[in-house]
């Protein structure tokens, strides 16, 4: 064998990790559009190309346009959004449980919101305006809310989530920039905050309680075109962001002294890197509420197709996930149909045991140590 | 390239590890550092390729200071095979060599970083393992990997910490004779180890670490009974043949 042959094996490795993400790109059309169809509304394939050639009824619109589409964009971009943070954790802390859900970034934004809900009121529950552009899904929870109340609440687990991210970082920042010390202090973090959810839940009238409740389960169905634009607009520097930064985190794998010797700066490259990834999840968090397991179990997955290569792990999950997190919501509003479930909760019981499963079937291939 | 070791006086805490080193290396040179543990040999390399900030004396490359040295343009010169991996994900051997290409890559490879990777695996013959993981490889196949990954760098100068400490006795002369062509083709090639007989063999200069001090540096032949025994705190005899001086254990 010679130079020739080895650069033509290694392009078919590299193709073989493409076909992956092209598979998980036409997974994403196929399920888009089953997404789209499901549902109580009774909308079918032909409906949908009514929709979008413009010859739909006013009503088989509404549904598709102002319901279904954006719940599946919603579902993509939280998926891709999570997963790509989940991914980039644990790329850059070298940590297996790094994740906006384990380093208690949720934890802060739940703890925001039921502080909004409880200690600003934003939780008292009227008549006017409603928290869902999806009547249905508003009136079988019972919870009506003013919008100025929504953007409160959302606003509040942005801002906690964002202090948790820089209360990790000025740690790590103080006694040397460790991996080790960003996990732990996150999770010491998180459970402080879960700790202030608690004593925020005691506090709580019962209205209040319930409105803490329903905005912990991570729940599309708040998704609007509003919401999904910002997201998207979020989004974009954000892949561009990670992209461009793949190679450096390639580097700080083999450690970060010899990351250094290759001009790599590991504390900036961590701390912009873990900025990036907690903005991106408190956008999501604070839009949707806490959608477990989804950042820590798909660049899991996505590591066993394909390897923990940082330039094809980080697009890949990101995609993945986006599908990933589609799937659970279609599977969750379908399942005990006409009841929708959060997709939090579906997360939730697949992502625990998803997750144990990898962890024990790993423990021969031993990925971190 | 010429390193310039100057006053080098380095503290983790307060007190200092290295104590004022003068020592100077040329292009060509294979120098090795010997010395017992904890007597400073890795703080040095990492000194001599800022991993560590020199704060008290200077580190001059071709007489620039390296901490006026851009980190990329350092990197683009000074290689570095650590002592010990970080193990991690597992990494391909291609991916790990195609690493060193790193300070010349923007965002992506290019063809040439792909050309040249492909070509250096030719080279230490790891093309039949180009696929593999490298943490499956024997010990020898590894550090053939670090050391084709850091002239990946393409540097003008080695950094290597013990790289012959995990190799049987086959692979410590291999990796030593490959690494002394190296300087013979105009690398500095600076051989953190433990074994004063390989480093009177192979090196062009030896460097003697104490207690963070220089306890004697120069030729090969400063190698001597007496050094060495002052240097380890054991007694040792010294063993002729064939032209060549062994230093060994002296257990009478
Ligand atoms: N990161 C560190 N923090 C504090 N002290 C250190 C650190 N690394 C090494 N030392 C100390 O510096 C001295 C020299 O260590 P080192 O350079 O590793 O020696 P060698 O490589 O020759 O065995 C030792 O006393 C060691 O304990
Ligand atoms: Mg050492």
């Amino acid at each position: 064998m010679n130079a020739q042959s080895v650069l033509a094996k290694y392009s078919r490795h590299i193709r073989n990790r493409l076909l992956f993400i092209a598979l998980v790109m036409i997974g994403i059309v196929v399920v888009g559009m089953v997404a789209i169809v499901s549902g109580a509304a009774g909308i079918g394939y032909r409906d949908v190309i009514a929709v979008f050639s413009g010859s739909a009824d006013a009503a088989t619109n509404q549904i598709v346009m102002q319901i279904r589409m954006p719940r599946v964009l919603a579902a993509l971009l939280a998926g891709f959004a999570l997963s790509v943070s989940g991914a980039v954790m644990q790329s850059i802390l070298r940590n297996p449980l790094a994740s906006p859900f384990t380093l208690g970034i949720s934890g802060a934004a739940a703890f925001g919101a039921a502080f909004a809900i409880v200690v600003l009121g934003a939780g008292s529950m009227v008549d006017a305006g409603s928290l869902y552009q999806d009547a249905a899904a508003s009136t079988r929870n019972g919870l009506l809310m003013r919008l100025g109340d929504r953007y409160l609440i959302m606003g509040s687990a942005f801002v906690f989530s964002l202090a948790s991210t820089f209360f990790i970082l000025a740690i790590a920042r103080y006694r040397g920039v460790t991996p080790e010390v960003m996990v732990l202090s996150g999770i010491a973090i998180g459970s402080l905050f879960s700790a202030g959810v608690s004593a925020m839940q005691f506090l709580a009238t019962e209205a209040e309680l319930a409105a803490i409740v329903f905005w912990m389960f991570g729940d599309l169905g708040r998704a609007s075109w509003q919401e999904v634009s910002v997201l998207a607009l979020v989004m974009v520097p954000v892949w561009l962001f990670f992209t461009v930064m793949s190679w450096n985190y390639k580097a700080l794998q083999s450690g970060d002294e010899y990351a250094q010797s290759l001009g790599v700066n590991p504390f900036r490259i961590r701390l912009f890197g873990m900025l990036v990834a907690s903005l991106a999840t408190a956008v999501v968090v604070s839009f949707y509420g806490i959608i477990a397991f989804v950042g820590l179990v798909v660049p899991h997955i996505v590591r066993r197709f394909i390897g923990g290569d940082e330039t094809f792990l980080i697009p890949a999950a990101a995609l993945f996930g986006a599908l990933f997190l589609l799937l659970s919501d279609t599977v969750a509003r379908t399942l005990f149909s006409p009841v929708i479930l959060p997709v939090g909760i579906l997360t939730s019981f697949i992502g625990a045991p998803l997750f144990l499963f990898l962890l024990l079937r790993g423990l021969g291939k031993s990925y971190w140590n | 390239m010429h390193i310039s070791l100057q006053n080098v006086t380095f503290r983790y805490d307060r007190d200092p590890v290295l104590k004022e080193i003068r020592v100077d290396m040329d292009r060509g040179d294979m120098v090795a550092l010997v010395g017992p543990n904890g007597s400073g040999k890795s703080t040095l390399i990492k000194c001599i390729n800022g991993i560590l900030p020199v704060r008290e004396g200077d580190v001059l490359i071709d007489g620039a200071s390296v901490r006026t040295i851009p980190a990329v343009q350092r990197a683009r010169r000074i290689a570095y095979v650590p002592q010990t991996e970080q193990k991690s994900v597992p990494m391909q051997v291609f991916d790990a060599v195609l690493l060193g290409r790193k300070p010349y890559i923007q965002w992506r490879p290019s063809r040439g970083d792909y050309e040249r990777t492909a070509g250096i695996l030719e080279r230490f013959d790891l093309v039949d393992v180009a696929m593999r993981e490298v943490h499956k490889l024997s010990g020898g196949q590894q550090q053939r990997v670090f050391i084709a990954r850091a002239l990946n760098q393409q540097p003008e100068i080695l950094l290597l910490d013990e790289p012959t400490a995990n190799l049987d006795l086959r692979y410590q002369l291999e990796t030593l004779e490959l690494l002394r062509d190296l300087a013979g083709g105009g690398i500095t090639v600076v051989i953190a180890m433990h074994d004063i007989n390989m480093a009177s063999l192979f090196a062009s200069r030896v460097v003697m670490l104490k207690g963070g001090a220089v306890f004697a540096s120069g030729g090969p032949e400063i190698v001597t009974a007496e050094h060495v025994e002052r240097l380890f705190g054991v007694k040792v005899r010294v063993v002729q043949d064939n032209g060549n001086r062994f230093i060994v254990p002296d257990r009478t």
